[in-house]
């Protein structure tokens, strides 16, 4: 394949790390825990305000029109806080070992082909054709593909979790300079929506990409591994 | 899948790391007593880091008066059906009192008056509902400590159990209940505390979701351990599913 987006197949012959794919699932499984639940939470106050207060009565900035709905509270509460102990111990020995290993270097950080301009212009001229190349030829990702990833990984998931810990009048005891940050609780609550609004983006861009690039042979890969013997058939 | 092993061992692994940093710790400030459960591993690690966090006792963020909300909409009970209560109401609390009994060297019933008379704080402090409201309000009260210091809390005291004339109990450790923004309030943005908030007494723990903060208080008990009151779980609220530690 002697497109300009191809590169040489990283270490191992495996296409993920033992390590990436258990974290990969847990992280699934934690998501869609705080996805759930968040949308439960959500529910019983369905306005988003900025600054320190909002409350019912008060002017929204944006109001979902709907009923407020008490009913999933609770349960919402409790698998929302479950869910994001697993994605932030699984995230922290990802990002760990990301960092140490070597696998934010060799995989996600942009090469210096890649940021060359006529690159740069290559690939977006590519993704606005949406020109797929197929998959099962190893995790060698394209340039706006790593920096979606570097995104999510590096600015959208930390932001989810420090807006969150501003809403825990326990933490912000603590660290008020959470509110200086964000502007106010109602404000990180805010944040924290949108945030998480463009991790849903993501997950279904990435999971239409899957689709497109060979489910069965991404997610057995994502499973097993995959290994460079059983694959390019070429 | 090999998945659903994987989260096993995963899960499995955070209550081993939550058992860990509990040990030598005196439980009952960095255990919930609605552990007893898969969300109590969570419940528990939360409250554990919190603890943590929080061993300087810092106080809530308070704000000036003209931030005061206009609006600080009023949830749950805001007219107790209950006659003596109506009755109460009526003549103003006159005749009304709120008993502290339990571990204590000197049992108390504390009228309205003489609550009023005793040293109170004010704090202007958000109000964070667990449904994701947040309001400013201005609040007047005892701090918990003067009272607990007035009848005197006995060396096995873990818990202030905090009963409401609607049905509704609430608790908290020493940790909470000793804090200087824990009062039991009797005013509210300058004026007595309105009947949806409470009257004539209620609660702010500060650090807190308001489901801790109990309205229309009747009485105080303190125990050694929530075992005993009734389903053991620490409050009414852990009863129907939240969790007994609101920090978070």
């Amino acid at each position: 394949m002697g497109t300009p987006l191809q590169h040489p197949r990283a270490r191992g012959g495996k296409r993920h790390t033992l390590l990436v794919r258990v974290a990969h699932w847990i992280n699934m499984f934690a998501f869609f825990g705080l996805l759930a639940s968040g949308i439960g939470i959500l529910v019983a106050f369905p306005e988003l305000h900025w600054g320190e207060t909002g409350y019912p009565g008060k002017t929204p900035w944006v109001s979902l029109g709907m009923e407020a709905n008490f009913d999933h509270t609770a349960w919402g509460r409790n698998v929302h806080f479950l869910s994001a102990w697993a994605l932030v111990a699984n995230g922290l020995v990802y990002l760990l070992s990301g960092l140490i290993g070597g696998h934010f270097r060799t995989r996600l950080l942009p090469t210096r082909h890649q940021l060359s301009r006529d690159h740069i212009v290559e690939d977006i001229r590519q993704h606005l054709r949406f020109r797929t190349p197929p998959g099962g030829h190893g995790p060698d990702y394209n340039l706006l593909q790593k920096i979606a990833y570097l995104v999510v990984i590096l600015i959208l998931f930390p932001l989810m979790i420090l807006t969150g810990l501003t809403m825990s009048p326990g933490v912000t005891a603590t660290f008020p300079e959470l509110f200086t940050l964000f502007g106010g609780r109602q404000s990180a609550r805010t944040i924290h929506f949108i945030a998480a609004s463009l991790l849903v983006l993501f997950v279904l861009i990435h999971v239409w990409q899957v689709i497109l690039t060979g489910a069965a042979e991404q997610i057995r890969a994502m499973i097993t591994g995959g290994s460079s013997a059983t694959e390019a058939p070429e | 899948m090999t998945t659903t092993p994987n989260r096993r061992i995963f899960l499995s692994g955070l209550v081993a790391a939550g058992g860990v940093s509990l040990a030598g710790c005196r439980s009952e400030t960095y255990l919930p007593p609605d552990y007893g459960s898969l969300f109590g591993v969570s419940d528990a690690l939360s409250m554990g880091a919190q603890r943590l966090i929080l061993q300087r006792q810092p106080l809530a963020r308070e704000f000036a008066p003209s931030l005061i909300s206009r609006g600080f909409p009023a949830i749950g009970t805001t007219l107790p059906e209950d006659d003596a209560y109506l009755r109460d109401l009526k003549t103003g609390f006159a005749t009304w009192s709120l008993p502290v009994e339990g571990l204590v060297r000197r049992p108390l019933r504390l009228s309205l008056a003489v609550l009023k008379a005793m040293p109170a704080r004010t704090q202007v402090t958000a109000h964070s509902c667990e449904r994701g409201w947040t309001a400013i309000g201005q609040w007047t009260g005892v701090p918990l400590a003067h009272v607990l210091r007035l009848a005197g809390l006995r060396p096995e005291a873990r818990y202030i159990v905090f009963d409401s004339v609607d049905g509704w109990y609430e608790s908290l450790d020493l940790f909470d209940a000793l804090h200087p923004q824990t009062i039991l309030a009797h005013g509210m943005n300058g004026a007595p505390l309105p009947v949806q908030h409470g009257a004539p007494v209620r609660l702010r723990v500060e650090r807190h979701l308001g489901y801790k903060s109990i309205k229309f208080i009747n009485r105080i008990r303190v125990v050694e351990s929530m075992a005993g009151i009734s389903s053991g779980k620490g409050s009414l609220a852990a009863e129907f599913g939240y969790s007994w530690y609101a920090g978070i």
